[in-house]
C-alpha cells in the first residue's frame, strides 16, 4: 500500500502525456479511418527540436525559461508543417483506397521518419536541457516533483483548450460533421480537405507539447523514442474508444495508471517470475484484451454491419 | 498436371535450371559473403511466401508474423546445442518447430478473429512485440532463452555424416558451407512454391479469397470462417517456424534481435510490394528486398566518396530510409505491386462497372 | 411431423431503442414459394438475417426441418440447408463467375489442406465435380457465356442470377430471396418468374422478399406482410391484398 499512491501519482503523470499523444491518433483516425503509424515520430522530433533550439539559446546565454518557450514554440510549429506535410503529401492522394494501401504508406512514413532523424540527430542518446528547477513535494508518504506537476497541469490546459476548439468553436463543428459523414458533410459547405489538415495539424501541435514533456520528464531522447510511445498512446486511444476525444483523454491517463501500478507490482503478483521489466506488455496486454472483448472502447459506439 | 510443355517454356525452364545451379559459384567470385546473401534471400522468399497465405490468400494483416519464425528459430537452438545439451536431428526437431509455429499461429490468431483490418494488424503487432520481449527476458530464474546473449553454437544441418557446415568435396567440386545451404534451400524452396501454388488453386484456396472478398458473403454460403482464418495463421506459421530452424542452423546462433517488429515489417513489404497474393511477385518482393539493401551498403560508401569525397550518410541509415520511402512511393504508384496478379491489378486500379 | 419446413416463433429484435421485430411467428411449408412483403423498413431484411445467423433474435427463435436453429452461426444455416442472396448483391467481386459458383461448392464438399497440397486422385476428382456442377448451374441460371468475367463487370441483372447461382450450389432445402427483382424491367421480372418456380419445381422451397406486388402475388403460395416489425397477416395473396390493414400499412393511415 505504500507504494499504491506513488504509483498513481506516476501513472497520472505518464497518462497525461498519453493523453495528448492519443489525441492525435483518434482525432485523425475519427476523420479519416487511416491509423496515423507516424504520428508517435512527429512527436519524437517535437522533443529533438526542442532539445536543439532550447539547448542551442541556452548555450547562448538566454534564459532557461525563455529558452525553453523558444524550443516549444519551434517543436509546436515543426511538428504542425510535419503533420500538414504528412497529410498532403502522403496521405491526401490514397483517400480513396482500400485501406491496407495508407496503412502501408503510414508505416513507410513512420521509418523515413525515424531515419531522417536518425541522420540529422545522430544514434546517440541525447539529453534534455532542464527547462524547471528541480522541486520536490511530499503527500502522505508520496513523492512528486514540480515537472510533474506542471505535466499534468499543461496537459490539462491543453485539452481543455482542444475541447473548447471541438465544441464551441465553427472550425470544431466541421470536424465534428466530417467525421460523422464526409460526404453530407462536404455537401453542407465543410471543406473537407481543410478539416483534415486541421486534424492533422492540431493532433501534431498536441504531440509536440507531448513531446518537450517527455523530454522533460526523462530528461533523455532518442530518435526511436517514438516507437513505443506511438504505440502505447494508440492503445490508450482505443481503449477509450478510437475516434472519441473524452475517451482518448481518459483512456490515456487510464492506460498510464494501469502501467504503473502493473509495474509496481508485478513483481509481486508473479512471484518474481516477471520483473519490472515487462512494463511494456501491460500496454499490449490493454490492447488486446479491450479489442477482443469491448473494441469499441469505454466509450466508443457500437457500429454493426448491415448486410 | 502432366502437360507437355511447349518449347519456349522448356527452353525458359532450362535456363532458370542452369541459372540456380550455377548462382552460388557466380556469387562466391565476390566472395563467400554474397552466397550467404543468397541464402538470406531464399529464407525471405519462404517466409514472405507464408506470410503471403496469411495477407494475400486470406486478407488477414498480420504485423507479427516474425513471432512465427523466431519460435522455429529457438525450437532448433534449445533442440539442437549445448544449451540444454540436447542434440536431437533435423528430422525430429523441423517437424516440431512447424507444430509449435502453427499452435502459435492458432493462439495468437484465434483472439483476432473478429477484429477488421487496422485493428487485426496493431494486435498482430503487439503479440509480434510481445514475443520478442518474452525471448529477451526469460533468462530468469529459468534460464529458458538466455536471454538478449542469444543461443550460440547451434548444431548446423546433418544429414547422417553430411554437415552442412564447414567445406566438402563433391564429385570433385569443392562447395563451401553456405553453398550447401544454397542447394538445400533451393531444394525447399521449390517444394514450399508448389505446396503454395496447389493451396491457392484449391477448395480451401478459393474459400480463402471468398474471405477476403467479402466476409459475410462467405459465411453466408457456408464456410467457416473462423476456422479457415485460423488454417490460414496455422499454415503461415508453420512456414516460418520451418524457415526459423534453417536459419538457426545455418547462422550458429540466435538472439532477440533478428526478430524485431522492423523484421514483420520487412516481410509485409515484400509481400506488399511484391504483389499480394500473387506467388511470383511475392518471390520477386523478397528477392528485391533482401538482397538491394545488401547491395546498396556496398555501394553507398563508394558512391558517396566518389561524390562528395566522403561518407554523409551511413549505409545503415541510408537503407532504412530508402525503404521507407520504397514503401511511400510503391503505395502511391504502384498499390498493386510490382508484379501483381492480373486481377488484383485491375481491383486496384479499375473502377467497378 | 408437420409439412412446414421452417417455423418462425415470436422472434423479437432491437436495435437500441429501436424494436425491428416484434413476436414474429409465421411457417413456411415444403415446397412452397412463400413471400415477405411490407413497407420499407418493415423489418424484412432484419428477418432474413435473424433466420440466416447474421442476427442473433432478441427473442423467440426458428425450428428448421424439425430441429432447433442455432442462433449467430451463419455458416450452419448453410450446411443446414438455407441459402440467401443479399438485397445489396454480395458477390465475390474479382473473382470470376465460375469461381463465384465453385465457392457455392464449399460447404458440400470436403477437401482439406492437405489434399490440396498433395494433389491425391480423390481432390483432382471432387475438384472436377465441383468444376462441373459450377458449369451447370451456370447453364442453370442462363449466364454460362460470362463464366469467365469477374462477378463485378457482369450486368445488374446477371449479377442477380448469378448470386441465384451461388446460392444453389448449397443444395439448399430453402432459397432465401432478398428483393431479387430489385431494379428490373418488365421482360427480366418475366425471366425471373420463370427461375423461381423452374427452382421451386426442382424441389427446393422459397421464400421471397419483393416490393414487385404484381410478382409477389402471381408467383406465391402464401404472402406474409410485416408492418413495424409485427405480423399483420398470413395468408394467400387473394384474401391479403383485400386486407384492409395491409391496404393502410401501405398507403398510410
Amino acid at each position: 500500500m505504500d507504494i499504491f499512491l506513488q504509483q498513481i501519482i506516476n501513472g497520472l503523470v505518464q497518462g497525461s502525456i498519453y493523453a495528448l499523444v492519443a489525441l492525435g491518433y483518434t482525432m485523425v483516425y475519427g476523420i479519416m479511418g487511416l491509423i496515423n503509424f507516424a504520428h508517435g515520430e512527429v512527436v519524437m522530433i517535437g522533443t529533438l527540436v526542442t532539445i536543439t533550439v532550447a539547448g542551442t539559446l541556452i548555450k547562448a546565454g538566454m534564459p532557461v525559461a525563455l529558452a525553453g518557450m523558444a524550443g516549444l514554440s519551434a517543436a509546436v510549429l515543426s511538428c504542425m508543417a510535419l503533420g500538414w506535410g504528412l497529410e498532403r503529401i502522403a496521405y491526401r492522394p490514397l483517400r480513396n483506397a482500400p485501406r491496407l494501401t495508407p496503412l502501408i504508406t503510414a508505416i513507410g512514413m513512420s521509418i523515413v521518419l525515424q531515419n531522417l532523424a536518425m541522420i540529422i540527430w545522430g544514434r546517440n542518446y541525447m539529453t534534455f536541457p532542464p527547462l524547471l528547477p528541480k522541486v520536490n513535494f511530499e503527500f502522505a508518504g508520496a513523492h512528486f516533483t514540480l515537472i510533474q506537476v506542471v505535466i499534468v497541469l499543461i496537459s490539462a490546459a491543453t485539452m481543455g483548450g482542444l475541447l473548447f476548439l471541438i465544441y464551441r468553436t465553427k472550425l470544431g463543428m466541421a470536424m465534428r460533421a466530417t467525421a460523422q459523414n464526409p460526404a453530407v458533410a462536404s455537401l453542407m459547405g465543410v471543406n473537407i480537405n481543410r478539416v483534415i489538415a486541421a486534424a492533422f495539424v492540431i493532433g501534431s501541435a498536441l504531440g509536440a507539447v507531448a513531446g518537450v514533456m517527455v523530454g522533460s520528464y526523462y530528461e533523455i531522447a532518442h530518435y526511436q523514442m517514438g516507437f513505443m510511445l506511438g504505440l502505447k498512446a494508440f492503445t490508450a486511444a482505443v481503449l477509450g474508444g478510437i475516434g472519441n476525444l473524452a475517451g482518448a483523454m481518459l483512456g490515456g491517463i487510464l492506460l498510464g495508471i494501469i502501467e504503473a501500478l502493473g509495474a509496481g507490482y508485478i513483481g509481486d503478483l508473479t512471484g518474481g517470475f516477471l520483473g519490472s521489466h515487462y512494463q511494456d506488455i501491460f500496454a499490449f496486454v490493454v490492447l488486446i484484451v479491450v479489442l477482443m472483448f469491448k473494441p469499441s472502447g469505454l466509450f466508443g459506439e457500437k457500429t454493426g454491419e448491415r448486410a | 498436371m502432366m502437360k507437355w510443355l511447349s518449347p519456349r517454356s522448356a527452353l525458359g525452364i532450362t535456363l532458370i535450371t542452369v541459372a540456380l545451379l550455377a548462382l552460388p559459384f557466380v556469387a562466391a567470385m565476390g566472395g563467400q559473403a554474397w552466397v550467404r546473401i543468397l541464402n538470406f534471400a531464399i529464407l525471405y522468399v519462404f517466409l514472405a511466401l507464408g506470410l503471403n497465405i496469411v495477407v494475400g490468400f486470406a486478407g488477414l494483416l498480420d504485423l507479427g508474423y516474425i513471432a512465427f519464425y523466431a519460435v522455429g528459430a529457438y525450437t532448433w537452438a534449445l533442440l539442437a546445442s549445448p544449451h540444454f545439451g540436447v542434440h536431437l536431428p533435423i528430422w525430429v526437431i523441423l517437424p516440431i518447430g512447424a507444430a509449435l509455429a502453427c499452435l502459435a499461429g492458432v493462439v495468437l490468431g484465434s483472439p483476432t478473429l473478429k477484429l477488421r483490418g487496422d485493428y487485426l494488424a496493431i494486435v498482430t503487432l503487439g503479440f509480434g512485440e510481445i514475443v520478442r520481449i518474452f525471448l529477451n527476458n526469460l533468462n530468469a530464474p529459468f534460464n529458458v532463452t538466455n536471454g538478449p546473449q542469444g543461443i550460440t553454437l547451434i548444431d548446423p544441418v546433418k544429414f547422417g555424416d553430411f554437415s552442412f557446415s564447414g567445406t566438402t568435396q563433391i564429385f570433385g567440386v569443392a562447395l563451401s558451407g553456405p553453398q550447401k545451404y544454397y542447394y538445400l534451400l533451393v531444394a525447399l524452396a521449390i517444394l514450399i512454391i508448389i505446396i503454395n501454388l496447389r493451396l491457392q488453386h484449391s477448395r480451401i484456396g478459393r474459400a480463402w479469397q471468398a474471405i477476403r472478398e467479402d466476409e459475410i458473403a462467405a459465411k453466408a454460403v457456408g464456410i467457416n470462417t473462423r476456422d479457415l482464418k485460423l488454417l490460414a495463421f496455422a499454415m503461415g506459421a508453420s512456414f516460418g517456424g520451418i524457415a526459423g530452424g534453417i536459419f538457426s542452423a545455418m547462422q550458429g546462433f540466435v538472439s532477440p534481435e533478428s526478430f524485431s517488429l522492423i523484421e514483420s515489417i520487412m516481410i509485409l513489404a515484400m509481400v506488399v510490394l511484391g504483389g499480394m497474393g500473387h506467388i511470383p511477385g511475392v518471390i520477386l518482393g523478397a528477392v528485391l528486398l533482401s538482397v538491394l539493401p545488401e547491395v546498396l551498403r556496398y555501394a553507398v560508401g563508394p558512391v558517396q566518396t566518389a561524390i562528395f569525397g566522403k561518407v554523409l550518410i551511413d549505409p545503415e541509415s541510408l537503407r532504412m530510409l530508402i525503404f521507407g520511402l520504397a514503401l511511400v512511393l510503391v503505395m502511391r504508384f504502384k498499390p498493386a505491386g510490382l508484379w501483381p496478379s492480373p486481377e488484383r491489378k485491375r481491383e486496384l486500379t479499375e473502377p467497378a462497372r | 411431423m408437420s409439412a412446414s419446413l421452417l417455423e418462425a416463433r415470436a422472434v423479437a429484435k432491437h436495435f437500441g431503442g429501436v424494436t425491428a421485430l416484434r413476436d414474429v411467428s409465421l411457417s413456411i411449408r415444403h415446397g412452397e414459394i412463400y413471400g415477405l412483403i411490407g413497407p420499407n423498413g418493415a423489418g424484412k431484411t432484419t428477418f432474413f438475417n435473424c433466420l440466416t445467423g447474421l442476427y442473433v433474435p432478441d427473442g423467440g427463435g426458428f425450428t428448421f426441418a424439425g430441429a432447433p436453429l442455432l442462433a449467430d452461426a451463419p455458416h450452419q444455416a448453410a450446411e443446414r440447408g438455407i441459402a440467401r442472396t443479399f438485397q445489396n448483391i454480395r458477390l465475390f467481386a474479382n473473382m470470376t463467375a465460375l469461381e463465384n459458383v465453385m465457392v457455392g461448392r464449399h460447404v458440400r464438399t470436403r477437401v482439406g489442406v492437405l489434399g490440396a497440397m498433395l494433389q491425391t486422385a480423390a481432390t483432382k476428382a471432387e475438384e472436377a465435380a465441383i468444376r462441373q456442377r459450377a458449369i451447370d448451374l451456370l447453364h442453370y441460371v442462363r449466364i454460362e457465356d460470362r463464366a469467365d468475367d469477374l462477378a463485378k463487370n457482369l450486368s445488374y441483372g446477371d449479377q442477380r442470377r448469378l448470386e441465384i447461382a451461388r446460392a444453389l450450389a448449397t443444395e439448399p432445402k430453402l432459397l432465401c430471396l432478398d428483393e431479387p427483382a430489385a431494379g428490373m424491367n418488365a421482360t427480366e421480372t418475366e425471366e425471373l418468374r420463370d427461375l423461381i418456380e423452374g427452382i421451386r419445381r426442382d424441389g427446393t422451397t422459397i421464400l421471397l422478399i419483393e416490393h414487385d406486388v404484381k410478382l409477389v402475388m402471381g408467383l406465391c403460395d402464401r404472402v406474409a406482410v410485416l408492418d413495424y416489425g409485427v405480423l399483420v397477416i398470413e395468408d394467400v395473396p387473394s384474401v391479403v391484398q383485400k386486407d384492409q390493414r395491409v391496404i393502410e400499412a401501405y398507403l398510410g393511415a
